[in-house]
C-alpha cells in the first residue's frame, strides 16, 4: 500500500508485543497534554519544591555554605537548618501529593471523557486491544506524569542524601525509601483511578473537574463537621485527603492520636484525647474507593453501551 | 412444477438448515468461494439483551470475498458485526473466523480484522495522520512501520492532501474515508464495513464504493459489507447474507444466484387467477403467485406468449401488463421479507 502504488496490502512486519501496547496510550498523550503552554509551565512550576528539597540536602552538607549563611546571618548552626529525616521527607511528599491533585484536575478528566463522547472506545476495542489495555493505558498517562514529580524524584534526592550522609544512614533510613513509594504510589493509584472514573461517567471536561474537586472537598467539610460535633476524628475517614494523610503518617512513622481541646458547657477549657481511628481502617476505606472506582471504569469503559 | 416450490422449505424454530452455496452451474475451482476455507462460520449463533433476543441461531459458513449483510432496520446486522469482534456475549452457540472462536479467541481474531463503525468514531483533537497511526499502533504496528502505513492509508482512501488537517474540520465523506483508512491501515484479512456510504453524495459514494470494490479484487482481504442500500451492496458483493429479526433468511451467491434466475415473465392480471395459473400449469410452465394480480411465469421449450393471451381469454383473465425481468437483489431481498426466515 506505498503512497505511489494505491494498492491494498497486508503488513508483513514485525508486531510490537501484545503486552506493551498500552504504552501507546501515554505516548500519544504526552503529545496532546504538553501541547498547552500553561500545562508545560505549571508542570515545571511542579519540579520547584524538588529543587528547593534537594538545595536542603545540600547545605546540610557544605561546610562553606554554612558558613556563608552564618556569615549573612540566616542560620547561626546546622541545628538550625531543617532536619533531614522523616518528616523532612513526609513534608515534601505531601506537598507534592498537593500538586498532583492540580495536575490530575488538568490532565485527567478529559482522557475517557473525550473518547466516550467522540464514540472513539470501538475504535480501541476492535483491535487486540482490551478494556484492560485502555484503561491501563489511560491510568499509566497520569501514573507517569505524576511519578515524574513524586516517588521517582522522591527517591533520587534520598538516595542525593544518603550519598552525602554515608552507607550508615541508607541502610538505618530505607524504610524512608519505601514510605515515600508506597505513600506516592497510593496516592497516584487513588488520583488516577477516581478521574478515570469520573471522566468515564461525565463526558465534559468541566463539570468532570469540578465533580473531581468536589469528591474531595465536600465530603472532608462533612467529615469535619462530623469531627467537631462529635468530638471524634471517625469524620476523617469520609475524606479522601484525610485519609492519604492517616496513610502517609502510618507510613513516615508520624502517626499519633491527636488530642483536642473542646469547651465544655461551663465555659471551660478541657485537654481530651481524641483517638483517629486506626490505620487499617484509612488503608480498607481507600482500597473501597479504588474498588468502586474500578467498578464503574469495567461498567462504562465498553465499545456500546447496550440498552436493555 | 411451480417456481415456489424449487425454494428451500421453511425451517421450523431452531432447526435452520446450514445455508451453503447450492449451485449446479460450472465454477471455476479457483474463484469458487466452496472450496475456500470458511471466513466466518456460524454455530448456532444467538444473541439476547434483556431477555430480548437480537440475533437467533444463526447457521452458516460465509466464504466469499465480499460479503454483503442486508437486513431491514433492526434486523441485528450491526448486532452480529459486534458479536463477531466480540463486542457482545453469545448468549449460546458460537462463530468462528479464520476457524478461531470468537468466544474463546477474540484477542487473536480481532488482530485480524479491521472495522469500520457506523457511527462516527474519532479521537478528538488529532489529524487524520495522527489518528491513522494511533490507531496502526494500536494494532501493534511498530511507531515508524505505523507512520509509514498511516501516510499510505490516507493517500489510498483519497485523502492524501488532507492528512494533516485535524479530524474536527473534515466534511462527513471525509470523515467516512478517515474511518475506512483506519480499518485498513494495519492489513486486516477481514475488514468489516458497517454502512460505509451513510450520509455519503453520490461522488463520494462512488468513490467509497470503487475503494471497497479494489479492496476485494486485490483478494488479500475479504470484506463484510453491512448496508441496507441494496446498490451498494448489489456493486461490491460477491455474496449476501439477509437478517430478518435477528434470523438468516438468506445466504446466497449473488452471481450464482443471478445466472441461476431464469428469464421470466411478470404478469400483472385482473380476473380468475387460479383457473388461469392452473392452465399455465398444464402447458408444463413454471409459476408463481407473488400477490393477489401478479404472477411469474418461466415458458418452456414450444410455449410461446400468445399461448397465454389464449388461456388469458379462454377464462375471462385480462393481462394489464407484461414484461421480461430476472430476479434483481431486489427481488431476492423482498422475497426474503415476504418468505421470513428459511431462504427464498
Amino acid at each position: 500500500m506505498a503512497v505511489y502504488e494505491h494498492s491494498y496490502k497486508l503488513y508483513p512486519g514485525k508486531l510490537t508485543p501484545e503486552w506493551s501496547r498500552f504504552l501507546v496510550i501515554p505516548r500519544h498523550a504526552f503529545r496532546d497534554v504538553f501541547k498547552s503552554k500553561l500545562f508545560t509551565a505549571f508542570y515545571v512550576f511542579c519540579f520547584a519544591p524538588l529543587l528547593i528539597e534537594a538545595i536542603l540536602i545540600y547545605l546540610h552538607h557544605n561546610v562553606s555554605a554554612i558558613e556563608i549563611l552564618k556569615t549573612m546571618g540566616i542560620v547561626n548552626a546546622i541545628q538550625e537548618l531543617i532536619p533531614i529525616d522523616n518528616t523532612f521527607f513526609q513534608f515534601f511528599v505531601a506537598f507534592q501529593a498537593g500538586l498532583s491533585f492540580l495536575v490530575t484536575l488538568l490532565v485527567g478528566p478529559p482522557l475517557v471523557a473525550r473518547d466516550l463522547r467522540n464514540n472513539a472506545l470501538p475504535l480501541y476495542l476492535c483491535r487486540s486491544f482490551s478494556r484492560s489495555d485502555y484503561v491501563l493505558g489511560k491510568m499509566s498517562v497520569l501514573f507517569i506524569l505524576l511519578s515524574a514529580i513524586t516517588w521517582v524524584p522522591q527517591l533520587l534526592l534520598f538516595l542525593f542524601q544518603s550519598s552525602l550522609e554515608g552507607f550508615s544512614w541508607f541502610t538505618s533510613n530505607l524504610w524512608l525509601a519505601s514510605a515515600i513509594l508506597i505513600a506516592s504510589v497510593v496516592w497516584i493509584l487513588v488520583l488516577a483511578l477516581l478521574s478515570q472514573a469520573v471522566s468515564a461517567l461525565v463526558k465534559w471536561r468541566v463539570i468532570a473537574s469540578a465533580t473531581l474537586i468536589g469528591i474531595f472537598l465536600i465530603p472532608s467539610v462533612f467529615g469535619q463537621v462530623i469531627n467537631s460535633l462529635f468530638q471524634t476524628r471517625w469524620g476523617s475517614l469520609v475524606s479522601l485527603g484525610a485519609l492519604m494523610t492517616n496513610v502517609t503518617t502510618g507510613l513516615f512513622g508520624t502517626f499519633t492520636q491527636t488530642s483536642g481541646r473542646v469547651t465544655d458547657f461551663d465555659g471551660r477549657l478541657l485537654d481530651v484525647v481524641i483517638s483517629e481511628p486506626p490505620l487499617w481502617v484509612s488503608w480498607f476505606v481507600l482500597f473501597v474507593v479504588c474498588a468502586i472506582c474500578l467498578a464503574l471504569i469495567s461498567r462504562k469503559v465498553k465499545a456500546y453501551e447496550v440498552v436493555r | 412444477m411451480a417456481l415456489a416450490e424449487t425454494t428451500p422449505q421453511e425451517p421450523t424454530d431452531g432447526d435452520q438448515p446450514r445455508h451453503d452455496l447450492q449451485t449446479d452451474q460450472q465454477r471455476d475451482p479457483q474463484n469458487d468461494p466452496r472450496n475456500f476455507a470458511p471466513v466466518i462460520d456460524l454455530n448456532g449463533l444467538s444473541v439476547t439483551f434483556g431477555g430480548r433476543p437480537i440475533l437467533q441461531n444463526l447457521q452458516g459458513e460465509l466464504r466469499g470475498r465480499a460479503i454483503g449483510l442486508l437486513g431491514p432496520n433492526g434486523a441485528g446486522k450491526t448486532t452480529l458485526i459486534h458479536t463477531l469482534l466480540g463486542f457482545h456475549e453469545p448468549s449460546s452457540g458460537t462463530a468462528h473466523i479464520f476457524g478461531q472462536d470468537i468466544t474463546t479467541d477474540a484477542k487473536q481474531i480481532r488482530s485480524l480484522v479491521g472495522y469500520m463503525p457506523e457511527r462516527d468514531s474519532f479521537i478528538a483533537k488529532m489529524s487524520a495522520v495522527h489518528f491513522v497511526r494511533l490507531m496502526a499502533e494500536l494494532s501493534g504496528l511498530p511507531p515508524e512501520a505505523a507512520l509509514e502505513r498511516a501516510h499510505e492509508a490516507l493517500f489510498y482512501v483519497g485523502l492524501g492532501e488532507a492528512r494533516y488537517r485535524s479530524l474536527d474540520t473534515y466534511s462527513l465523506g471525509m470523515k467516512q474515508l478517515a474511518k475506512l483508512a483506519q480499518a485498513i491501515v494495519h492489513g486486516p484479512r477481514l475488514i468489516f464495513l458497517d454502512e460505509p456510504t451513510n450520509g455519503l453524495d453520490p461522488p463520494a459514494r462512488q468513490r467509497m464504493i470503487r475503494l471497497v470494490r479494489e479492496i476485494r479484487d486485490s483478494g488479500k482481504a475479504n470484506i463484510v459489507l453491512s448496508s441496507h442500500l441494496l446498490r451498494d451492496v448489489e456493486e461490491c458483493c460477491e455474496e449476501i447474507l439477509i437478517l430478518k429479526d435477528g434470523r438468516l433468511a438468506v445466504y446466497c451467491n449473488l452471481e450464482e444466484e443471478r445466472k441461476s434466475n431464469r428469464k421470466f415473465l411478470l404478469l400483472e392480471t385482473r380476473g380468475d387467477q387460479e383457473k388461469f395459473v392452473a392452465a399455465i400449469g398444464e402447458l408444463g410452465c413454471e409459476y408463481a403467485i407473488t400477490g393477489d394480480t401478479r404472477v411469474k411465469v418461466v415458458l418452456q421449450g414450444g410455449t410461446e406468449v400468445r399461448d397465454l393471451y389464449r388461456i388469458a381469454s379462454q377464462f375471462d383473465v385480462q393481462i394489464r401488463r407484461l414484461s421480461y425481468k430476472r430476479d434483481s437483489l431486489e427481488d431476492i431481498f423482498l422475497k426474503a421479507m415476504e418468505n421470513g426466515h428459511g431462504g427464498l
